[in-house]
Formats: C-alpha cells, structure tokens, sequence
C-alpha cells in the first residue's frame, strides 16, 4: 500500500523511503543497535535500486524526493495501463497473469521465510515448497475446470478419468510430499524443517486460495474481478491523497503514516468511484456476462443475456435527496448498489490485510517483500490488500448474487445412483408443484 | 504410537517409559551441534532470540507427573518398575478400548461429541505447546483468539455438515433456514472479526510471536478441525467405516510393537529408534487379516452399515435401511493357486472386504508416516510426549497422530470409489435456486430419466 505522508512537518531531504524507515524505527523504541543490525551483510538484501536507467537519467536534477514521487507515479500508471492491455486482452490472459502473480508472492514470502531462517541449504525443503505449491495448484485447478469445462472434459477419455479420480489423485501426490518431508528430516534441523513445513503451509493457504477465488470471481463475469480490484486500488490512491493534502490524526500505530482523513476521504471517494465504475461497465456484455467455453470454437466467449442484475431499472429516490438533487427517480444498474457494499468493504477491511502487511514486515524486520517493482516493493506489497477482497467477493456472490451453479447440479445428480436420481426428481417435481411453477398439464411435456 | 522395543538386548530403567531417558541421551548429544543450526538472525528483538535460542534453551517441559491412579500403583507395587510400567500401559489400553466399544454402543450422537471433545483436546494441546516454545503465554488476548479461531472454523464446518444431514430438520425452522443460506457469509464474518481483533491486537515489542502464534493456530487449525470433520463425515456414511479404520490403525500399533517386542531386529527409520522392519511387515499382515475379520463380522448388522439418518419424527439419529450392494455377501471365484490350498472353489465375501484390504493397507503403510512426523516434531521442540492426560501413554495427541491421515484417505476413498456426492445435499442445492433455473433442470432431468428409462413416461395424473 501507498504509504500516506504526513501533513508537512517531516519532509525531509533525503528520499523519503529511507526516512520513513528511520522514523518508523525510532517509532518502535528500537535502539541505534538495531539500524547497525540492519546494515550487516546478512538477508534481507538491502534495497537495490530498480529504478530503469532512463528514469533515472530524466529525472537525475530533481532532488531527490521528488524523484521518488517521480518513479513511484510513473510505475503507477505503468501499471494501471499493464491492467488494461490484459482486460483487453480478454479473459484467458487474465487467468495466466492471475497465476504468474500467485506464483511470484508464494515465491516472495518463502524466500522471506528462509532467510528469516536462515534454512536455505535445507535438504530437500526448495523442491518440496514447489512441489506442495503444484500439488494444491493442481488440485484447485482440477476442481474449477472440471466445472467449467464440463463438456470438453466428458468428451475425452483420459480427461474424464482425470476429473472422476481428482481428488484421490490430488490426495496421493500430496502424500507422496507428506512423505518425503518425514524422510527428509535430518537430526539437527528438525525443528527448522518443522518451521518450514509450517511456513510452507500457511503461505499456500493465503496464495494460492485466494488466486482461485480470484478466478472464480473471473469466471462469474468479469466485472466482478474488475470493479473489487480497482476499488482497492482506488482506495490507495484516494487514501493517500487525502492524507497527503489533509492529513493530520494517525489511524492506528502500525502504520504511522496512515490517517484517519485520509482513511475517510478514500472511504467516500472509493464508493463513488465504484458506482461509477459499475455504471460504466454494466453497459457491456463482454463485462458483464459469465465467462463460459465454447466447445465448437475452443475458446472462451463472453456472450448472453445479461441478468437481471445488469438492467437498468428505476428507482424511487428517498425524500432527502429528491430535495438535494431535483429528480424523483432514478435509473441505475442494481450492480450498482451491490458495488457500494464492495466498495465500502475495499476501503473499510481492505487496509486490515495492509496492516496485517505491515505488521509482518516489521515483526521480521524487512522494508518490503522484495524489490520487484521500482519504488513500490514487491508483488506482495502492492497485492496485499487484495486478498481479503477476493474472498469477500467470492462469499459475496455465493450468498446474495447466486445459487450452486446449476450445470455443476445436474453433473452432481448425473453420478447418483437410480433411485437417488429418482427421489430427487419427485422431490423436485413436488416443490415444483407447491410453487405453482409446474402444472399437472405441463407435466407431459 | 506405541514404541517398539529391541529384542530382549535393553532393559530400559524406567520399562516402557524407556523412550523418553534414551531420547532424552540421543538429544542430549545432539545439543550442542543443534544449537549452532538452529539459530536465526537475531535482530535485537525482545523475542527475536527465541528463535536462535539453543534447544537447552526451551522452557523445561514440567516433569512428567506421574497420574496414575493410586489404587493401581498400590496393586502393582510389588512389581519391579519395568513391568510396573508395562501393566500400566496395558491397563489403559484396555480400558480405551472399552470405552471405546462402550461408545458405539451409545450411538452415533455420542461419537460425534467423542470426536468433537478430541479434537478439542488436541487443539488444546498443540496450542499449549506452541505457548511453551515461544514463552507466550502472556501474550495480549492471544489465548482468547485462539479459541475464537477454533470456534469459528467448527461453526462453518458444522454448519456446512449439519445442513447437509439434517434437511429435513432445517426446513422447518425459520431462522435455521436463515442461518443455513447465509452460512457462509456469517463465518466469513465471524473469520473476519477475529483477524481484524488480531490486527488491532498486534503490540510493538511482540510482532513476532504474535505472528508465530497466529501460523501456529491456523496450522493447527488446518490438521485438527478439518480432519476431525472427515471423520464425522465418514461417520455419517455408515459407522463401519469410522471403525474398520480407526480399529485397523490401532491394530496396526499393537501388533508391530508386539512383533518387534519378539522379533524385532533391523531398525527402521532413524527417527524412531524402537521401530523395526520386522515389526512393520508383521503389523501389515496381521492388520490386513484383522481388517478383513472385523469387516466380516461388522458387515451383518445394519446397525454399522447404515448411512446415519436423521429422522424429525422420532427426532433422533437412526441406523436403519437396505444394506447397500457393499454389504451383501457375493461369490467371488478364487484364483487357482488358492483354490488348491483352500480346497474351495468359490468363497462367499462382502465385497466392502475387498476395500477393508486397502484401508488397512493404508493403516500400516503410510499410518506410520503420520507417527513419525509426530515422533519428529516432539524431537523438534524437545517434549517427550504432546501432554500428560493418559498415564502411560502421554496426551490425546500421542494416541491419535496416525488417525489423521487415515481419516483424509478413508474420505476420499469413499468420494472417489464408494459413493459420488450426497444427494440430500445436491436436493437442498436444487431447492436453494431460482425457480427458473429449477424448471430448466427440472426439464434436462426429466428427459435425462426418461431416457434411462428410470422414469416411465408419464401418462396424466
């Protein structure tokens, strides 16, 4: 996250990363002993400066802190442009980058843990971080495509075995891992590898679910993945620049820097924005509609009729703001009123998993997850607030947008055995009947 | 798991407690090369030397206090403490066991609550561990958090299960229905809380170990509630297969300690100095056998073989249906060779027999790996036993270290090979969407059946 900078008072000439550290540092009571400790040789690498040879030449006479700003708003819109040519790209693309993405911050933190560690001669432990990170990719992946790709996978047949036998497959390689680790165990690292293991463990808990959340939301449409992301985004953004210009009470002692006008501000800024947003994208079925596999032309197509959710519709305005704004209804997208929730819950929650962030960079002492990107840090550090966001977006659409997926349903009830099947459909057709949706008359049909 | 003992060769000065004082030497004389190793970068954090702490360094685990119950150390008192000490063990196994038998006997409510306090216990112990290595135990609103994790994690299994088992039950009530759709929602909510409470909760000088204790927690979130919710599951598909495994498991302990009591020669693996090849492969085939009697002898009543139903009339758990095809003896013709030795031509088996030869398989193969991985990580943070509850045998956590594993595999054994998904729960989806969607499926279905000819086509009612 975009660190806020307070009103004024502390600029200073030296570039303002290497401040903030030393502030912080000073926040923390450490002593001077803990700066010295911080400079020996060992892990974390100091900060290596990233920064692209041609922008540091443009901008080698400003002084040094606005050429901080300089990099950090030039990777900024760098990056929001990168977003753009991959949505345009369309929605394969995005799975990919979704992936490359999980890959570099599992990669980011395990190389945090064994330097923290020290462990990076352990026997085995890199191939057995990877393999366990294949092997719960490979079983995540294995349930989301089975259901998407229902069709393509029934036609072939080692695919069909694939998909029948997943979960005994996905269980025996992960044994097989289990395994190796207690083999590998070494009688003077035990503790060590245990530690690892552990690290290991927690780290794909928090990648890779949240990347197949992330995906999930994808393949619901996707406006769901953007509208969240950019909320998030936005609130950075927002957030900062409040705290920037009006920033004056601290928000929380984790993150000095953090105001409460600038959380505020990003708090309505955000959830116009969204409102913005969605009405602009609403408009588009290429957005709006599930992303689904086309058997015939193999490939993915965003094509259908837009639900319900995705119509204008009029609303009646209450009576305070009929007054403010002189109309009595008005026409909005009910995705609309769905994306405030999204939208407050980006900049209300969302800054819980940056200080969560934070408070794991200062515990074992590291600036930012790695040097990835110029002025900004790593993956990690630009992705953290997002992870929390795909779950709730993810539990969001399961509990009020959605049901089950119905294809999914009728692919559960199709491995029943007969007279499951068969109390099931009475079942169904009794509901059916009491609702008043299926007639005796219709029943030939 | 219970240590096997060398041939004849040591008799340990505390009998079967021999373990700890022989681990006890073997650690000692790693001490000094571990201390080197295992430290960490200690960057002047208050506790950031709990990392590169040496082992001697790690609080003493409180010694052993002895809770066997008087009357049996006045009985056994005559005995020299080595045997003193076997009758002990032997004593408590004994009446594990018929506890346990006593349980099932009870029902399968009771063995739900059973699972449900272990795993309790288990959580309890792992965490009372994690508060040991890291001195943690004053940490701010750490212990509160804690339980409120476990809390939250068991409402959103047991509301994923209890939905699925108790349909009818739920469509009664108003607020349970309410409760049900939002579920997930609801204990993401709850989750959420209990993350931003940490977040809040984080203090300057104790990041660190605030951190080390949330991994902890979740890591063993991860191995005790999940996996005591698979065994509930299994549970729920019919009590035979909670207790061909579990009982395959403990039958795989006691008959490779008690062939490598009387054979054991080569050792196995260098993390449990007292298991022996020889009590490995004897404890597959004795296992193998034993789980092949049990199934047998279980597969007649139906009371075992019955999925767990619950029924709102008599509102209670009920045992009772049409044995699946599992559970009806079949002829099976032998291969030659045994045809010859068993001078049979056929033999008439429940085909689950064939499945209770890869559970237990599995119990003695890979079972083990789960002991050693907890043999391993008692090695790695210097305890002798996870707790002090069953005398003789150390904490809930010792007895059922190989069950995790076995509960994961019998679950997708079952969800792979034995049934596909539940229909009670793919019935309650169907009800759960739009009344459109449920005509459309309502249309493929029917068609789908016809075709199959399940359905006759239906003349006008």
């Amino acid at each position: 996250m975009t660190e806020l900078r307070q009103r004024v008072a502390h600029e200073p000439d030296a570039p303002p990363e290497d401040k903030e550290s030393e502030s912080e540092a000073k926040l923390d009571g450490e002593t001077a002993s803990d700066s010295e400790s911080r400079a020996e040789p060992a892990p974390p690498p100091a900060s290596v400066d990233d920064t692209p040879e041609v922008l540091n030449r443009a901008l080698s006479n400003l002084s040094s802190r606005w050429k901080n700003w300089w990099v950090r708003g030039i990777l900024t819109l760098a990056m929001i442009a990168f977003f753009f040519i991959i949505i345009y790209l369309g929605p394969m693309v995005l799975m990919i980058i979704v992936m490359c993405v999980q890959i570099k911050c599992f990669h980011e933190i395990i190389t945090i843990g064994y330097n923290v560690y020290h462990s990076y001669d352990l026997p085995w432990f890199r191939t057995l971080s990877w393999y366990f990170l294949l092997c719960v990719n490979y079983f995540f992946y294995g349930e989301t495509v089975t259901d998407y790709f229902f069709t393509l996978v029934q036609r072939e047949e080692p695919l069909r075995i694939l998909s029948k036998y997943h979960r005994f497959i996905s269980f025996t390689l992960y044994l097989t891992g289990f395994c190796m680790f207690v083999l590998s165990l070494v009688k003077k690292h035990y503790r060590l590898q245990f530690y690892m293991f552990g690290w290991t463990h927690v780290t794909l808990l928090i990648v890779v679910t949240q990347s197949h959340l992330v995906i999930h939301n994808l393949f619901e449409g996707m406006i769901w993945f953007i509208v969240p992301i950019s909320c998030v985004i936005c609130n950075d953004i927002m957030a900062y620049m409040f705290g920037f210009f009006f920033g004056r009470t601290p928000l929380i002692k984790l993150s000095p820097k953090k105001t409460w006008e600038g959380f505020i501000g990003g708090f309505f800024a955000t959830v116009v924005f969204g409102l913005l947003l969605s009405y602009v994208m609403s408009g588009y079925r290429c957005f709006v509609c599930p992303v689904e596999y086309n058997n015939d032309t193999n490939s993915f197509t965003v094509d259908c009729e837009p639900s319900d959710l995705f119509r204008l519709q009029e609303y009646n305005i209450p009576g305070v703001i009929q007054s403010v704004i002189g109309w009595k209804t008005v026409r909005m997208y009910p995705f609309q009123i769905h994306s405030v929730a999204l939208s407050t819950f980006a900049s209300l929650i969302g800054p819980f998993g940056g200080f969560f962030a934070s408070g794991f960079k200062r515990a074992f002492k590291i600036k930012d997850f790695a040097n990835t990107i110029p002025g900004h840090g790593g993956i990690m550090d630009r992705f953290d607030c997002q992870y929390l966001m795909a779950t709730f977006v993810n539990v969001y659409i399961a509990s009020f947008i959605r049901g089950p997926n119905p294809s999914k349903l009728i692919q559960q009830f199709l491995t029943l055995r007969p007279d499951q099947q068969l109390h099931i459909f009475n079942t169904l057709r009794s509901h059916l009947v009491d609702k008043g949706m299926l007639t005796a008359a219709t029943e030939d049909e | 798991m219970l240590e096997l003992r060398h041939r004849g060769g040591r008799p340990g000065p505390g009998g079967a407690g021999a373990p700890p004082p022989r681990e006890g030497e073997a650690a000692g004389g790693d001490h000094e090369t571990e201390s080197t190793s295992d430290k960490e970068t200690d960057i002047d954090d208050r506790y950031g030397d709990l990392d590169s702490r040496t082992d001697s360094d790690i609080p003493e685990i409180p010694p052993s206090l002895d809770r066997t119950p008087e009357i049996l150390k006045k009985a056994l008192s005559g005995l020299s403490s080595r045997w003193k000490n076997w009758w002990i063990r032997g004593i408590l196994t004994l009446t594990m066991i018929s506890l346990f038998f006593l349980i099932i006997y009870m029902g399968s409510f009771m063995l739900m609550l059973l699972v449900l306090s272990i795993q309790v216990k288990c959580f309890h112990e792992i965490i009372t561990i994690g508060y040991r290595v890291y001195r943690s135990y004053d940490l701010p609103w750490f212990r509160t958090l804690s339980w409120y994790f476990l809390l939250c994690v068991n409402y959103f299994f047991y509301g994923e299960t209890v939905a699925d088992y108790f349909a009818t039950f739920v469509q009664r009530e108003e607020q349970l229905q309410f409760l049900i759709r939002y579920h997930r929602f609801i204990s993401f909510a709850l989750y959420l809380a209990g993350f931003c409470m940490f977040v809040l909760s984080l203090v300057k000088k104790h990041y660190r170990l605030q951190f080390y204790m949330f991994a902890w927690t979740h890591v063993t979130l991860l191995i005790t509630v999940t996996q005591s919710h698979l065994v509930i599951q299994n549970l729920f598909e019919g009590m035979i297969w909670f207790l061909v495994p579990i009982s395959s498991v403990i039958c795989n302990d006691i008959t490779a300690y008690l062939f490598g009591f009387f054979f054991g020669r080569t050792p196995l693996i260098k993390l449990s100095p007292k298991k022996t090849w020889e009590g490995f492969i004897g404890g597959f085939f004795s296992t193998v056998v034993f789980g092949f009697t049990a199934a047998y002898v279980l597969s007649k009543y139906q009371y075992f073989v019955c999925p767990v139903e619950y029924r709102s009339d008599v509102n209670s758990f009920v045992t009772e249906c049409e044995p699946s095809e599992l559970f009806r003896l079949q002829s099976y013709s032998l291969p030659p060779f045994l045809k010859a030795v068993l001078r049979r031509e056929t033999v008439s088996l429940y085909p689950f027999q064939i499945h209770s030869i890869a559970l237990s398989t599995f119990a003695s193969l890979i079972g083990p790996f789960g002991g050693f991985f907890a043999s391993g990580f008692k090695r790695a943070f210097k305890i002798k036993d996870f707790a002090n509850t069953i005398p003789g045998h150390g904490g809930i956590m010792d007895r059922f270290d190989c069950q995790y594993l076995m509960a994961t595999f019998v679950h997708v054994y079952i969800t792979s090979f034995i049934r596909g998904p539940n229909p009670s729960r793919v019935l309650q989806q169907l009800l759960v969407l739009q009344p459109e969607q449920q005509l459309n499926i309502y249309k493929t279905l029917k068609t789908h059946l016809t075709e199959k000819g399940i359905l006759q086509p239906t003349l006008k009612v």
